[in-house]
C-alpha cells in the first residue's frame, strides 16, 4: 500500500461519511456544510487523478458558489419547527431499498466490464492542461458543447433572477 | 557561496543527510523535511503577521494625526506582544444558542484560507511552496474558503448583526470574484501560463503593469473588495451592525480573524507585486540569482501594496451596499470583460511584432479603454445631474 | 497505485447515497443537495475514465466541466424556484406542494 492509496482511502472515507450525513442530519445548514466536506473530498480525488484544474474549479464553483447558494436558500426558507421533526418522508424505506438496488446494480455492471478493472493509469503528458484548453475551444473538439453550456448558464441566471424576484 | 544562491536546497540536502544518517528511509525523510518546510513557511508568515499589527496601528495613527503605539520598545515596536497576551488571557466566550463546532471552526478556516495562499506565493526563483500550473485559479479557490468561513461565523453566532454582516460579505465576495477572475486572466493571456513562477519570469523584460495598467487597477479594486476592507467593509460596518460577522468572538478567536485580515491584505499586496510588478526581480537587481534578495523584493512590494490598501482604507468612507453591488455589476464586470477582450485581440495581433511595438500597442489599448470608460462615466454623470436639476412638477397628485 | 475499480465503486456508493437523499428527504432544498451528490458521483466517474483511458481524448474532463456548468444552472434555478414557492405557500416541504394533485 503506497501513499496515494492511503490518501484515496482517507478521502473516500471523508466523502462517504459526510455524504451520509448530508442525507441524514436534520439541521439543513449542517447538511449543506457536510456537502462542502464531500465536495472537498471529491476535489482531493481530482488531485489524485492529476486533474488539477478540475480540483481547483471544484473548490471555486462548488464550494465558493453552489454550497454558499444552498446555505443562503436554507436561511431564506428556514422554519424553526423543521429542525425538530424527522426530515424524511414516509417512503424512506422504499428509498433505501431503491438506492441499495441501484448500488448493487452499478456494482454488478462495473464487475462485468470488458476491460481490466485493475488497470493502472499511464503517466500523464506534461501539457495536459493545455490539451484541455485546446479541446474546449477547438472546433474539431468540444467548442459547441462548451458554448451551449455558457448559454445555458446565462439562461439559468436570467431565469433564476426572474423567478426569485419579488414582484410588487 | 552556494548557500546564498539557494539556501533552501542547501538546508534540504543537509537535513536529508542528517535524517538518513539516523537510519530513516529516504521517503520518510522527504516527508519529514517537507513538513518542516511547511511549518517554517507558516511560522514565517505568522511572524510577519505580528509585525503587520504594529505597521497597521502605526500607519493608521499617522493617517489620523496621532502618534500610535510608542510605549513598548523603540517606536512601540513590541506593542503586538502585549496585544497578543491580552487576547490570550481574555475570557473565551461562546454565545448561548451558538452552533459550537461551526462557531469554533470558522476563525480557523478564516486564517487557513490566507495561509493556503502562501503555498503558491513565489518568494524567490528557488523558493516557492508549490508551482501549480493553475496557480491563479488556486488564488480564487482559497478566497472561496474565506467566504465559507465568514458565512459559518455569521450563521453560528446566533446573532442578527453577525448574520447581516455575513450576508453582506458573501454578496460582496461572490460578486467581486467575477472581475477578479477576469483581471487574473489578463496576466494569463500576457504570459501564456497560470503558474505564478511562469508569470514572474515572463516579466523579466517589461512588467505587466506597463502592458496592462487597467488590469492591475481592476485587480487592486477587486482584491480590496475580496479582503472586505474599507471602502468595502460592509461586513463589519461598525457604525451600523457593530462589527458584523465577528461580533460574538472574543479573545484569540477574534485574534485569528484579525490576524487573518491583516495577513490577507499583505498577501494580496505580494500577489499584486508578483503578477503585475515583476515579483522577485526588483527593486534590488540580484533577486534572480540570490534567493534572499528575491524574498526581500517580494516582501518589499507586498509591504508597499499593503500600505496602498491601508491608504485607501483610511481615506475613503464606506459605501452603501446597493452602490457597491451596482458598482460591481454595472461598471467593474463589464469593464473587466471589455479589457480582457481588448487585451486578447491586441495580444493576438501584435504577438509576433517587435517587443517595443507590442508594449506600446498594449499600453495604448489600455489607455484607450480607460479613456472611453471615463467619457462614458462623465456623460452618465452629466445626464444624472441634468435629471436632478430639471424643474420638478409641484403637485404630482 | 490506485486501480480504476476503486474510483468506480466509490462513485457508485456516492451515487446511491445521493439517490437515497433525493427519494427520502422531505425538504426541497435537501432534495437538491442529494442531486448534487449524484452529479459529483458522475464527475468522479468521468474524470477517472479520462485518467485511465486514452489520455489524448479530453472528453472526460470536458464533460466534467460541462457537468459543473449544468450543476450551477440547476442549483440557481432550483433554489430560486424553492424560494419563490416558499414566498407563496410558506413551505418548502415537497409533500405539501400538492395543488396540482387530485
Amino acid at each position: 500500500m503506497d501513499a496515494s492509496q492511503v490518501i484515496f482511502i482517507l478521502s473516500a472515507a471523508l466523502i462517504l461519511v459526510s455524504a451520509l450525513l448530508v442525507v441524514t442530519v436534520r439541521n439543513l445548514i449542517h447538511a449543506a456544510l457536510w456537502l462542502i466536506a464531500t465536495l472537498f473530498g471529491v476535489a482531493i480525488l481530482y488531485v489524485l487523478l492529476e486533474a488539477g484544474f478540475l480540483a481547483v474549479v471544484q473548490v471555486v464553483v462548488y464550494i465558493g458558489a453552489i454550497a454558499i447558494m444552498f446555505i443562503f436558500a436554507v436561511m431564506l426558507t428556514r422554519r424553526d419547527l423543521l429542525d425538530k421533526v424527522p426530515q424524511t418522508n414516509e417512503n424512506w424505506p422504499v428509498a433505501l431499498g431503491v438506492s441499495a438496488l441501484a448500488l448493487v446494480g452499478i456494482a454488478f455492471i462495473v464487475r462485468g466490464f470488458v476491460f481490466s478493472l485493475d488497470r493502472i493509469a499511464a503517466p500523464l503528458p506534461e501539457n495536459s492542461l493545455q490539451m484541455l484548453g485546446d479541446a474546449l475551444i477547438s472546433p474539431a473538439a468540444y467548442v459547441l458543447p462548451f458554448e451551449v453550456a455558457s448559454v445555458l448558464l446565462l439562461a439559468a441566471m436570467i431565469g433564476a433572477v426572474y423567478v426569485a424576484m419579488n414582484k410588487k | 557561496m552556494e548557500f546564498w544562491v539557494d539556501p533552501i536546497k542547501v538546508i534540504f540536502e543537509w537535513l536529508m543527510l542528517t535524517l538518513t544518517g539516523w537510519g530513516l528511509s529516504g521517503e520518510l525523510a522527504v516527508v519529514i523535511v517537507d513538513l518542516l518546510g511547511i511549518i517554517a513557511l507558516i511560522m514565517g508568515a505568522m511572524l510577519l503577521d505580528i509585525m503587520l499589527v504594529w505597521v497597521e496601528r502605526k500607519v493608521v495613527a499617522r493617517f489620523q494625526g496621532r502618534l500610535g503605539p510608542n510605549r513598548v520598545g523603540p517606536w512601540g515596536l513590541f506593542q503586538p506582544f502585549p496585544d497578543i497576551i491580552k487576547l490570550i488571557i481574555k475570557e473565551d466566550t461562546t454565545p448561548v444558542g451558538a452552533d459550537k463546532l461551526v462557531f469554533n471552526l470558522a476563525p480557523i478556516l478564516s486564517l487557513a484560507s490566507v495561509i493556503f495562499l502562501w503555498a503558491v506565493l513565489p518568494l524567490a526563483s528557488t523558493i516557492v511552496g508549490v508551482d501549480l500550473n493553475v496557480g491563479l485559479l488556486y488564488l480564487v479557490a482559497a478566497g472561496a474558503i474565506g467566504t465559507l468561513s465568514i458565512i459559518m461565523a455569521g450563521w453560528s453566532s446566533n446573532n442578527k448583526y453577525a448574520l447581516l454582516g455575513a450576508y453582506r460579505m458573501v454578496a460582496n465576495m461572490v460578486s467581486y470574484e467575477i472581475p477578479m477572475v477576469v483581471a487574473l486572466l489578463i496576466p494569463t493571456v500576457l504570459s501564456g501560463t497560470m503558474s505564478l513562477k511562469g508569470i514572474t519570469l515572463a516579466q523579466s523584460n517589461v512588467w505587466f503593469v506597463v502592458l496592462s495598467p487597467l488590469g492591475a487597477l481592476l485587480f487592486l479594486i477587486a482584491a480590496i473588495a475580496e479582503l472586505g476592507r474599507s471602502p468595502f467593509d460592509l461586513n463589519e460596518g461598525e457604525s451600523e451592525i457593530v462589527s458584523g460577522f465577528h461580533i460574538e468572538y472574543s479573545g484569540m478567536k477574534f485574534g485569528l480573524f484579525y490576524a487573518g485580515e491583516l495577513l490577507h491584505a499583505f498577501t494580496f499586496g505580494a500577489f499584486i507585486g508578483v503578477m503585475f510588478f515583476g515579483g522577485w526581480q526588483w527593486p534590488l537587481p540580484w533577486g534572480e540569482k540570490y534567493a534572499l534578495v528575491g524574498i526581500f523584493n517580494v516582501l518589499a512590494k507586498g509591504m508597499f501594496f499593503y500600505w496602498v490598501i491601508m491608504w485607501i482604507k483610511y481615506t475613503v468612507p464606506r459605501i452603501r451596499i446597493d452602490h457597491m453591488l451596482a458598482f460591481n455589476w454595472k461598471f467593474l464586470t463589464p469593464l473587466a470583460f471589455v479589457l480582457l477582450m481588448v487585451t486578447a485581440i491586441v495580444h493576438a495581433l501584435f504577438m509576433n511584432m517587435a517587443p517595443w511595438l507590442y508594449t506600446l500597442a498594449m499600453f495604448l489599448a489600455n489607455v484607450l479603454v480607460g479613456w472611453v470608460t471615463l467619457e462614458i462615466l462623465r456623460s452618465n454623470a452629466r445626464k444624472q445631474r441634468v435629471a436632478v436639476e430639471a424643474p420638478q412638477p409641484v403637485a404630482q397628485h | 497505485m490506485i486501480p480504476l475499480s476503486w474510483y468506480l465503486y466509490l462513485s457508485a456508493m456516492l451515487f446511491a447515497i445521493g439517490l437515497y437523499g433525493v427519494l427520502a428527504r422531505k425538504n426541497a432544498i435537501a432534495i437538491l443537495l442529494g442531486v448534487e451528490l449524484m452529479l459529483n458521483a458522475v464527475n468522479i466517474n468521468l474524470v477517472a475514465f479520462w485518467r485511465y483511458g486514452d489520455l489524448a481524448q479530453m472528453a472526460g474532463q470536458v464533460f466534467a466541466i460541462i457537468v459543473f456548468a449544468v450543476a450551477a444552472s440547476e442549483v440557481a434555478v432550483g433554489l430560486s424556484l424553492v424560494i419563490s414557492v416558499y414566498r407563496r405557500r410558506n413551505t418548502v416541504v415537497a409533500n405539501e406542494l400538492d395543488l396540482m394533485k387530485w
